[in-house]
């Protein structure tokens, strides 16, 4: 079960946080920053995998933004790894080349994506028509 | 649909038995997913649906775990899978990854097997990183079942172990936890070692501690490594680990082996390596590891060559003024101390450190300074309090207390308040100075272990919770609690605790399950004698032995015949493996897990508690029938009592009704044909005969329409109880009498007004006092505007008590004019006693348990009995028929009951009978009908 899945740039900056276990807020930026930290100070040839007190944090680079997810054990490591390269293709695919600014300030929107992609938890949906589906009949409803 | 996985998956994995048949479904999907039938839009890097896939292996693993038929249907699809995901990318490794998972989870098959090896081979090879990690994850799996896997790979792990990233070196060292044997633990226990060394992190320190000291435990090739492990550990691990290690080291120690001379000298290493640390100055040491010390050095210096206990006694006399010792580890210390100073009466270090701690601001360490003092000066004492090497000697801890039974019925004569529990107390906000502060708590924790104990309340766990680590708290505390035992020891202490803990548990899931006391059939057979001679016996005697056992002794409270079996089963499976992994220490393998040698002790050690109970308090009752003829025969008498006594009760009141009415009716038939005499009125529920109406004898003929009157009225209230009519009073004209009906929401009165003249009365009025206590629904007052000659009026009033009572009169009078006479008036009254308003509450033990833990109220009082209503069923069955208590549940010698006061007053009823006493505790939410309604018990007591 994916516990939390956060976006932070290397300044520690977090651009995106959601939790699908409860963490008190206060905890949250402590996690937050500490989470970074420990993904910082990793190497390129490192394991993308890291043990993280009782659980595990996945985490890819994207340039200077920095995508974790702390899952539990139940998870296959390599899945949740390749999960975070798939939300990636979606916001590219939404956003067409995505950068920083983009989730910065369609915050909103990436959220509805993510939403749509991981559901308590658990991943349900990895189809990127599918996925995108109801942020573009959204927009359609926007723009008219 | 991917959605809907992750709901199956969570339920199959509960209960995969009730999934089984959707198999079949799962394996088509997976196989068109896998044979690309789904459109392309769901392929990610041309594999088709790959998270879909994973979840779907997941689900196959759960179903086809140790199921070979419904694994049959899977081998396809799983050799598809395989094949499929040729490796190109990221993803068909993770596929893999779950395939090899449930390949290796489900009934096994050679030629998967045999594949999926493969496959991790590639995984384990790949220069990728994370793929390496993967491989090694699948690989320690994969070694539970097929260890020579590990041969093969075992370069590899080699490699990995030097690797630098931490969590590659921390999977491998996890594979080599898996695959560890007596040969290899030193190697693998030394590089668990090492990365515990450079690892900060918490929770790894935890894990990994935990692992050395169960694979140091398990497979040690020696004492001196053994000891040298530990030492390792408890340093490194300190105070967070996990503090069933220090325990279990300290039980191992203490418990030791077949071999006698081993553990002589595991315990003199013990001490002389201890010794040397302590040498090491300005060491720092964890406040566990300290403990553990101080603890063996306490118990085992005698070891050493004589003249050395002053040695060890400066040593810890050192550690003792340290400051940075915590006064936990100094309790600890303090115990050593005492222990020793037996070996050295006149060591002036012990007498300086008596001075010190006498006036110390520490109360704990200034109690057990005065402790100290006061043994040393009575030699022969403390050899019997602290006998040396009888630490694992079973103690026979008296958990409920019930010594203290004797002080507190005592007390209570002598007219001290009844114990009330904190809340209570706070509830109240009374001053209670009489209330001596001892006995407060110790009856607290009686009090509260025997009820979270015995009846299966709701909110079980959280109380239970609390009192164990209060429990647990004073035996960390004071780990040498000299007033409380002979042999005192933190490792005792804790044990002491284990076994309540365990009792209490057992008891709780098996006898008071959701459905109330299990063992209902049982007492069943017992009633029954003809049908089942051989059985019975057998279960009556040891009923008896298990209800003689509860009386004296509530710990064994919880140990019901059946549990008596099942543990001797357990310890007769488990001694085996305990003894074979002791002697695993010295270098035999075992595959036997470190948590079912723990469990064996527990259980063993529970085991000769229950005999030493046994002999202690039912010397002559054994389970296995070398019984004494006549004790036998008159137990048996006992049981069968009970026996009926507890069927009937646990059938419920529609029997038992039934029972008494039939009983009543031929005694009934019998009295009348004696002789034509009046019925006395009987008593109001003496021997139930409110159950038939039986009319007073008519004696004058214009009666005759007032009973049929009475008889009409009474047979449309048939279905209600009710009492006999009374006179109430009467004139030559008019007469008032009544009937009380005991309605399940009221006491209904019903007033009949006789007109026996010939002449017309008019405008008849009734009129009711109103008192304070009772709370009439309708008006008061009533009034005929006309009677005519020779009829039969009926009132009637519902009555609710508003204050509880134990009898009080209810008044009123009537008022009526003959023909222009002035009014006459006639005063009645009739007496309303408690028990008119109390009525059964039929509720289950649950809600029994949550109702007692809501009130606040209560009232305790031991009740002397005779001999031959001292049985349980024998005293619920008289509360039940005269006080029309609802029988919640019984267990063995105690039993609950309840009942409401009308309107809506519930009360609470535990009650437990043992020698010659009848112990009643009431609770209600109303502070004054607890005392009202013992007073009633007693009575109704004291009358059968």
């Amino acid at each position: 079960m994916i516990k939390f899945f956060l976006m932070v740039n290397k300044q520690g900056q977090t651009r995106l946080s959601r939790y699908y276990e409860h963490v008190e807020i206060n905890k949250r930026t402590i996690l937050e920053a500490d989470v970074i930290k420990t993904c910082l100070s990793r190497s390129k040839e490192q394991c993308s995998f890291i043990e993280y007190k009782d659980f595990k944090l996945i985490y890819r680079q994207y340039a200077a933004l920095f995508i974790v997810v702390g899952i539990n054990e139940t998870e296959n490591e390599m899945a949740v790894y390749e999960f975070i390269h798939n939300f990636v293709e979606v916001l590219d695919m939404y956003f067409s080349r995505v950068s920083e600014l983009d989730i910065m300030f369609n915050l909103d929107k990436v959220h509805i994506i993510l939403d749509e992609m991981v559901l308590n938890g658990c991943i349900v949906e990895t189809n990127k028509a599918r996925i995108l589906a109801p942020l573009l009949i959204l927009d359609k409803m926007a723009e008219s | 649909m991917a959605a809907s996985l992750h709901i199956y998956l969570r339920m199959i994995k509960e209960n995969p038995s009730a999934y089984k048949d959707l198999t079949g479904s799962f394996v088509t999907i997976l196989k068109q997913i896998v044979g690309g039938k789904l459109p392309v839009d769901f392929n990610y890097h041309s594999v088709p649906a790959p998270w879909l896939q994973i979840q779907l292996l997941r689900i196959l693993g759960l179903l086809g775990k140790d199921d070979p038929r419904t694994s049959e249907l899977t081998y396809d699809v799983l050799d598809e899978s395989l094949r499929r995901a040729e490796l190109s990318h990221n993803i068909t490794y993770a596929i893999l990854f779950e395939c090899v998972h449930t390949i290796y989870t489900i009934y096994p098959k050679p030629e998967l097997l045999e594949k999926a090896a493969r496959c991790i081979g590639k995984f384990v090879l790949s220069p990728k990183i994370n793929l390496k990690y993967l491989g090694l994850k699948a690989l320690t799996y994969v070694i539970q079942q097929d260890p020579n896997l590990a041969l093969q790979h075992q370069m590899t792990i080699i490699e990995c172990l030097d690797h630098p990233d931490p969590i590659i070196k921390r999977e491998t060292l996890e594979l080599l936890y898996r695959i560890t044997n007596a040969q290899n633990v030193s190697v693998i226990v030394q590089k668990m070692l090492e990365y515990l060394h450079q690892s900060k992190e918490e929770y790894i320190i935890i894990s990994l501690v935990g692992k050395i000291a169960e694979l140091a435990e398990k497979y040690a090739p020696d004492n001196e490594w053994f000891i040298q492990t530990m030492n390792a550990v408890f340093s490194v691990g300190g105070d967070v680990m996990h503090p069933d290690i220090p325990n279990n080291f300290l039980r191992l120690l203490a418990e030791g082996f077949d071999d006698e001379n081993e553990d002589k000298q595991l315990r003199l290493y013990a001490v002389q390596s201890y010794l040397s640390l302590l040498e090491i100055e300005n060491a720092f040491y964890p406040q566990r590891f300290l403990q553990v010390m101080s603890w063996v050095l306490g118990e085992y210096s005698y070891l050493l060559d004589k003249g050395t206990p002053e040695i060890v006694i400066t040593k810890l006399y050192g550690l003792l003024m340290n400051k940075s010792t915590t006064s936990e580890t100094k309790a600890w210390i303090m115990a050593a101390v005492t222990k020793l100073t037996l070996q050295a009466p006149s060591s002036k270090t012990v007498e300086k450190l008596i001075q010190e701690f006498s006036v110390s601001l520490d109360t704990c360490m200034r109690q057990h300074a005065f402790e100290l003092k006061h043994l040393r000066e009575n030699v022969e004492l403390m050899k019997n309090l602290l006998p040396i090497d009888k630490s694992c000697e079973d103690l026979v801890v008296d958990a409920s207390l019930s010594f203290l039974d004797g002080f507190v019925a005592e007390g209570l004569d002598q007219g001290a308040a009844p114990y009330k529990p904190h809340h209570q107390r706070q509830e109240e906000k009374l001053s209670q100075g009489k209330v001596t502060s001892v006995w407060c708590a110790t009856m607290d924790v009686y009090l509260y272990f025997r009820f979270t104990a015995v009846l299966n309340f709701e909110p079980y766990g959280l109380s239970f919770s609390s009192t164990m680590s209060s429990s647990g708290c004073t035996g960390r505390q004071s780990p040498a609690g000299i007033s409380l035992s002979s042999d005192v020891s933190g490792n005792s202490a804790e044990t002491g605790q284990k076994e309540i803990n365990s009792l209490k548990l057992e008891g709780v899931k098996k006898l008071w399950g959701k459905e109330g006391y299990l063992p209902k059939k049982e007492n069943k057979a017992g009633n029954n004698p003809e049908l089942q001679p051989v059985a019975q016996d057998s279960t009556l005697v040891e009923n008896v032995d298990h209800m003689m056992l509860k009386k004296d002794q509530p710990q064994a409270l919880h140990h019901s015949e059946e549990e008596a079996e099942k543990q001797r089963l357990a310890s007769s499976l488990f001694v085996g493996l305990g003894s074979e992994s002791a002697v695993s220490l010295l270098g035999k393998t075992d595959t036997v897990s470190h948590k079912f040698r723990r469990k064996s002790k527990v259980n063993g050690t529970k085991n000769r508690e229950v005999t030493i109970a046994h002999n202690i308090n039912c010397s002559s009752f054994n389970p296995l029938s070398n019984v004494p003829y006549e004790n036998n025969d008159h137990l048996n008498n006992i049981q069968n009592k009970g026996g009926t006594g507890l069927k009937k009760c646990s059938l419920g009141s529609e029997v038992l009704e039934s029972d008494l009415k039939s009983e009543s009716l031929a005694e009934l038939h019998l009295v009348e044909n004696l002789s034509a005499c009046n019925l006395s009125p009987p008593s109001l529920f003496e021997d139930n005969s409110m159950e038939i109406f039986h009319p007073p004898h008519p004696t004058l003929s214009s009666f005759a329409n007032e009973i049929s009157l009475t008889s009409s009225l009474l047979e449309e209230l048939n279905e209600h109880v009710h009492s006999d009519v009374v006179e109430l009073c009467n004139n030559e004209i008019l007469k008032v009498s009544s009937c009380k009906i005991w309605r399940d929401d009221c006491l209904l009165l019903v007033w009949l007004v006789a007109n026996k003249s010939s002449l017309e009365l008019k405008s008849m009025n009734l009129e009711i006092t109103p008192t304070e206590n009772f709370k009439i629904l309708e008006h008061p007052g009533f009034c005929f505007p006309i009677i005519e000659a020779e009829s039969t009026k009926s009132i009637q009033h519902h009555v609710h008590m508003e204050k509880p009572f134990t009898e009080e009169g209810l008044s009123g009078y009537i008022k009526y004019q003959v023909e222009e006479d002035p009014y006459i008036q006639l005063d009645f009254s009739v007496t309303l006693s408690l028990l008119d308003f109390i009525r059964p509450m039929k509720i289950c033990t649950e809600d029994f348990g949550k109702l007692w833990l809501s009130f606040a109220n209560d009232v305790k009082q031991n009740v002397k009995v005779s001999d031959s209503q001292a049985n349980l069923p024998f005293a619920l069955k008289t509360l039940q028929q005269k006080l029309r208590l609802h029988i919640v549940d019984i267990i063995g010698n105690e039993g609950i009951l309840a009942c409401y006061l009308l309107p809506s007053v519930p009360c609470l009823l535990h009650l437990r009978a043992h020698e010659g006493m009848v112990a009643l505790w009431f609770r209600s939410s109303c502070s004054s009908l607890p005392d009202y309604l013992l007073y009633q018990c007693q009575k109704v007591m004291e009358e059968s």
